[in-house]
């Protein structure tokens, strides 16, 4: 999968979270990727998604297990 | 069923509680007080003669011919403009009476042809069957006198013809016009025998003017002067089966009228709940499809797609597409397989789509058409009230004080709910249109809009929020609807937010270019005018902040407590016709149907209980996120029922891309579409008329479809995915559509109730149907949300990151029209094209003239993404720096254009917005150019010659 264009789609989703706050929106992230993206997806983002991702958006990555 | 017209009272059925009792013909009739005597003889089952009167229009009084006697009162009455009273005691039918209508009568056929025998009315005539009621025997004033007859016929509407010299003037057709469609496209001119039908103005034919072919006029008519060109071709019905119309999410349902296997007419169904009758020119007139001679029949193959297709039997076919599913998910595993439903087959069908990706393939890989149209309604409306559906049904409409319509653009896209809700809006309800376009809503016959928002494209949530701030700020929100129906603490956290300074009109009018003062004023109107009814359609979820504004919307609504009785709510104006019951089937790789998420153990364990297999708990891939991985290797294998994703999807060529790196794409459709020119395998559907299921339309109402005909194909869709179910080895073994709703309903706690035989007899059902509501559900969350509470999102205004520049300058903004249908595969092969046979960019006068363009220039539209060419049409209809176009034809390949950028929530795609430079052109793009020889290779049939294959 393309990791930049995963990146972009994680940093979307934690933008439009990130209005509640540093802590709930990672929470919310992490929730609507587990929820929503395919295994590959995830397993190719914590793989290769790093330096581009937002802060809310790699903390949400780090709070997948 | 014999063929009979559905039986028509007159005048229009009458609301009041109040009943009076009175006698007619001497036998007792109680009716709602208001009732014409007409209505109400009809109900006892008398006739009263009669020739200006439709019981779907008000009570003219012109002809005549309904006089009755009333014992007490003078005169002879016109039955069809006297309202019934307690104790009156009424006679239809005395010596007096027939004398007099015998005149009348007299009068109109003396000024009327009399080739009743060659007529192609003769025996569908309301004026023979009138002229027989009233025992007319002799025209004592001849023949020889002044009359129309020898008027020429206008013949320029594709689906009708107009011939005045049949006209009685009974103005039947100009009322249909005003009070059913509210077009306003014809009048009377001249009075009493001068009297003359015209449309538009003078000089004008129906094809030219304001006409928009609905056919209620030709429905109207009593006599053979207004009629459909296939009555004059093919001849009188002989029976007729109630469907639902295949296209859009209004769900009329129809009188298909038959002559043998041959569809001769389809007429609206008084009785059907969506339409009450009226129908648009798509539903009534645009079927030639289905006998179109690009339609395919056969089952056909290849190796590779650089070959000619090869005719082959179904079981080839099918062994084909099988052993290629199952030698890929040996070496791939099943997470590279993957299906698409579709939103145009019935809700058996697309359940069985993913049944088969699901429980066969093994994978949640499947997803459907409304990923690039409503998903964001699912995702906001289930954030907020707990369920993925619009809450009211149509009829709510004339409930309603203040209309709020956003994105959408009724009049072209669910026609016949805007002639409702254009009716109510004639009787005096308020109007706020929030929309870059002036769309045609905002100013028509007797309509105007009180607000036009014309936001900048992509600013929704920024608008939503800016009204949201009025509200919480001026003190008009509904505390105490909040308080008992909604989380407190949820409120007033949305409600801190929205009255930030930030998001107040003034400071966000930079960014919406909606001048504060007017959205000040819509956002008062709104909380303060009485029911507010929101209606919402692409405009708003095809958008990177779709979702979020879908959840901007569902706030504002609960803020101003409309929201659980008729009048109020929030209406998704859904696209296709069974976009809803697509998504309810489970069509989303996330969940099963009824919305249930496939991590759910308890749900899943149902499903693998009753099909014997086991579930990925994990969700599957998106249709964008499918094309993604087939670039990446690890996506190798589509079953697509219905859908062409190469031209509706955004940024084709990276469609293309995808398509091309898959080993098998199984095409499951009418017509050699874009997509199967990518294909392996295809496999020849079949229509609506040729197939039995149900459709739910955008109110929840699931409606029975009905055969009409065989199939062309030898099979019904469901069966097709069967017999590939089978091949497969899954021992499938439905015989009838009806047990696959069985199977749902098992299986779908909102569909508990349903069946085709409860569906029969209750005519629709709108879900849910269960024990708590064994009929139904017209308005939804009346006593309170599906989640118990309801749920204030915040959500913030996040700009898009398409942004135009000094390179592309122009947001470019996409639409639909009235006469065509979306990708148009279907409308594209019928005389609809006479309204719009290309499509054009809208521009603003400025901005056309900053670049030397003019109407009709050749411009070349470019983005970021890729170049098309297309003609211009300069109007004041778009804002300056906006342009707009449809998206009906493949040759304009609006899509290569689009962008990848997508609704964060859902990755619908962000059609609405994309940043494009317009300049003058010669003629089509290199790609215009090889996509055209690219689909004439393609659509090779061996052993034919290319030439008779390609489009
Ligand atoms: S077809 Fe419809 S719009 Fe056209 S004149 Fe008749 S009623 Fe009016
Ligand atoms: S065209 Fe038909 S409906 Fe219209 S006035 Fe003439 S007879 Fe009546
Ligand atoms: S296209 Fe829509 S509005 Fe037109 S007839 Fe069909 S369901 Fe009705
Ligand atoms: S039907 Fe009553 S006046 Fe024509």
């Amino acid at each position: 999968m393309d990791v930049a264009h995963l990146t972009l789609m994680a940093n979307q989703i934690a933008r439009n979270f990130a209005v509640q706050g540093d802590e709930r929106a990672a929470a919310a992230t992490a929730e609507h990727i587990t929820l929503f993206w395919d295994p590959r997806m995830k397993a190719a983002i914590r793989a290769g998604g790093g330096a581009d991702l937002s802060p809310i958006a790699a903390a949400a990555l780090s709070r997948l297990d | 069923m014999a063929y009979e017209p559905q039986a028509d009272f007159g005048t229009p059925q009458v609301a009041s509680e109040t009943r009076v009792t009175l006698t007619i013909d001497g036998r007792s009739v109680t009716v709602p007080q208001g009732t014409s005597l007409m209505r109400a003889a009809a109900l006892t089952g008398g006739s009263i003669p009669k020739l200006c009167a439709s019981d779907n229009l008000a009570a003219f009084g012109s002809c005549r011919l309904c006089l009755v006697e009333v014992d007490g009162m003078r005169g002879t009455p016109a039955s069809c403009t006297t309202p019934a009273a307690e104790g009156m005691t009424v006679h239809t039918q005395t010596p007096r009476l027939q004398k007099l209508r015998r005149g009348v009568m007299e009068l109109y056929i003396s000024d009327h042809p009399l080739d009743c025998l060659t007529c192609s009315a003769n025996n569908d005539c309301e004026l023979q069957d009138q002229a027989a009621a009233v025992g007319l025997r002799d025209v004592r004033f001849g023949y020889a006198g002044e009359n129309h007859l020898g008027l020429a016929a206008d013949t320029s509407n594709p689906y009708f013809d107009f011939d005045p010299s049949k006209c009685i003037a009974c103005s039947r057709c100009v009322r249909a016009c005003d009070e059913v469609q509210g077009t306003f496209a014809l009048t009377m001119d001249g009075r009493g025998f001068a009297s003359k039908i015209s449309a538009g103005q003078a000089g004008d034919d129906f094809l030219s003017s304001e006409c928009v072919s609905c056919g209620a006029c030709v429905q109207a008519c009593p006599t053979a002067t207004l009629q459909e060109k296939a009555v004059k071709e093919i001849g009188k019905p002989e029976r007729s089966v109630i469907t639902t119309c295949a296209y859009c999410g209004v769900g009329c349902t129809f009188r298909a009228e038959m002559r043998g296997e041959q569809l001769v007419r389809m007429v609206p169904w008084k009785d059907g709940k969506a339409n009450h009758g009226h129908s648009c020119v798509k539903g009534r007139f645009a079927w030639g499809y289905a006998q179109h001679k690009d339609r395919i029949t056969a089952p056909m193959i290849r190796e590779s797609i650089d070959q000619p297709w090869r005719e082959v039997s179904w079981d080839e076919a099918l062994g084909f597409a099988a052993s290629r599913l199952q030698s890929i998910k040996a070496q791939y595993g099943a997470r590279a397989l993957g299906g698409i439903t579709s939103s145009r087959c019935t809700n058996e069908e697309t359940f069985l789509v993913q049944k088969l990706v699901r429980a066969g393939f093994g994978t949640n890989n499947v997803d459907t058409c409304a990923r690039v149209c409503h998903s964001p309604t699912g995702y906001g409306l289930k954030t907020t009230f707990g369920t993925s559906a619009g809450t009211q049904d149509f009829d709510s409409v004339e409930h309603s004080d203040v209309i709020l319509v956003i994105g959408a653009n009724p009049t072209d896209a669910h026609p016949v709910f805007a002639s409702r809700m254009k009716r109510r809006l004639r009787k005096g309800a308020k109007l706020i249109v929030i929309d870059p376009r002036r769309i045609d809503l905002v100013r028509s016959a007797h309509i105007a809009a009180e607000y036009h928002l014309p936001l900048q494209p992509g600013t929704n949530v920024a608008v939503l929020t800016a009204m949201a701030h009025v509200i919480v700020t001026e003190g008009l929100a509904d505390e105490a609807f909040i308080r008992e129906r909604c989380d407190w603490d949820e409120y007033q956290d949305w409600a801190r937010f929205v009255s930030d300074e930030r998001h107040s009109p003034e400071v966000l009018e930079a960014v919406s270019r909606v001048p504060a003062a007017d959205l000040r004023a819509a956002a008062r109107l709104f909380a303060t005018g009485g029911n507010g009814a929101i209606y919402y359609g692409l405009g708003v979820t095809e958008h990177s902040q779709g979702s979020s504004t879908v959840m901007a919307i569902a706030n504002l609504a609960m803020a101003t407590g409309n929201v659980g009785r008729p009048g109020v709510g929030v209406n998704p104006l859904r696209g296709q016709n069974n976009v809803q019951g697509a998504c309810d089937m489970g069509s989303f790789p996330h969940e099963l149907s009824g919305y249930r998420h496939i991590s759910d153990t308890a749900t899943r364990a149902l499903f693998e209980a009753d099909w014997g297999v086991t579930l990925d708990p994990e969700p599957g891939l998106r249709i964008p996120n499918m094309l993604d991985a087939a670039v990446d290797g690890s996506f190798r294998a589509i079953y697509i029922q219905g859908e062409d994703i190469l031209q509706s999807d955004p940024n084709t060529h990276h469609v293309a891309a995808g398509l091309k790196a898959m080993d098998c794409v199984i095409v499951h459709d009418l017509f050699l579409n874009e997509t199967a020119n990518y294909a392996h395998v295809f496999l020849p559907g079949s229509t609506f008329l040729e197939k039995t299921g149900t459709f739910t339309n955008a109110e929840r109402r699931i409606q029975m479809v009905r055969k009409v005909m065989e199939p062309a194909n030898g099979m019904e869709d469901w069966q097709v995915t069967q017999a590939l179910a089978n091949a497969m080895g899954l021992g499938w073994n439905y015989t009838h559509p009806s047990q696959i709703m069985d199977e749902v309903a098992r299986l779908t706690p909102s569909f508990a109730g349903v069946s085709h035989a409860r569906l029969d007899e209750a005519g629709s059902l709108q879900w849910p149907v269960n024990e708590a509501h064994p009929d139904g559900s017209p308005i939804m969350h009346e006593a309170g949300f599906a989640n118990g509470k309801g749920k204030f999102v915040v959500t913030d205004y996040v700009p898009t990151d398409e942004k135009t520049g000094p390179r592309f300058p122009l947001l470019l903004t996409t639409g639909r029209i009235l006469s065509h249908y979306n990708v148009g595969a279907q409308t594209r092969r019928t005389a609809n094209t006479a309204w719009h046979p290309e499509d054009l960019l809208e521009m603003h006068p400025t901005d056309a003239e900053n670049r030397g363009l003019k109407s009709g220039d050749w411009t070349r539209l470019a983005s970021r993404t890729g170049e098309t060419t297309l003609r211009l049409l300069v109007t004041d209809r778009v804002a300056p720096g906006v342009v707009y176009t449809t998206f009906h034809h493949p040759a304009t390949q609006a899509n290569v254009v689009t962008t990848e950028f997508s609704d964060w929530a859902t990755n619908c795609p962000e059609y609405k917005v994309t940043a494009v430079q317009v300049m003058a052109s010669n003629g089509p793009t290199d790609w215009q150019e090889d996509y055209e020889a690219l689909s004439a290779r393609s659509r090779r049939i061996a052993p034919e010659i290319p030439a008779e294959a390609a489009e």
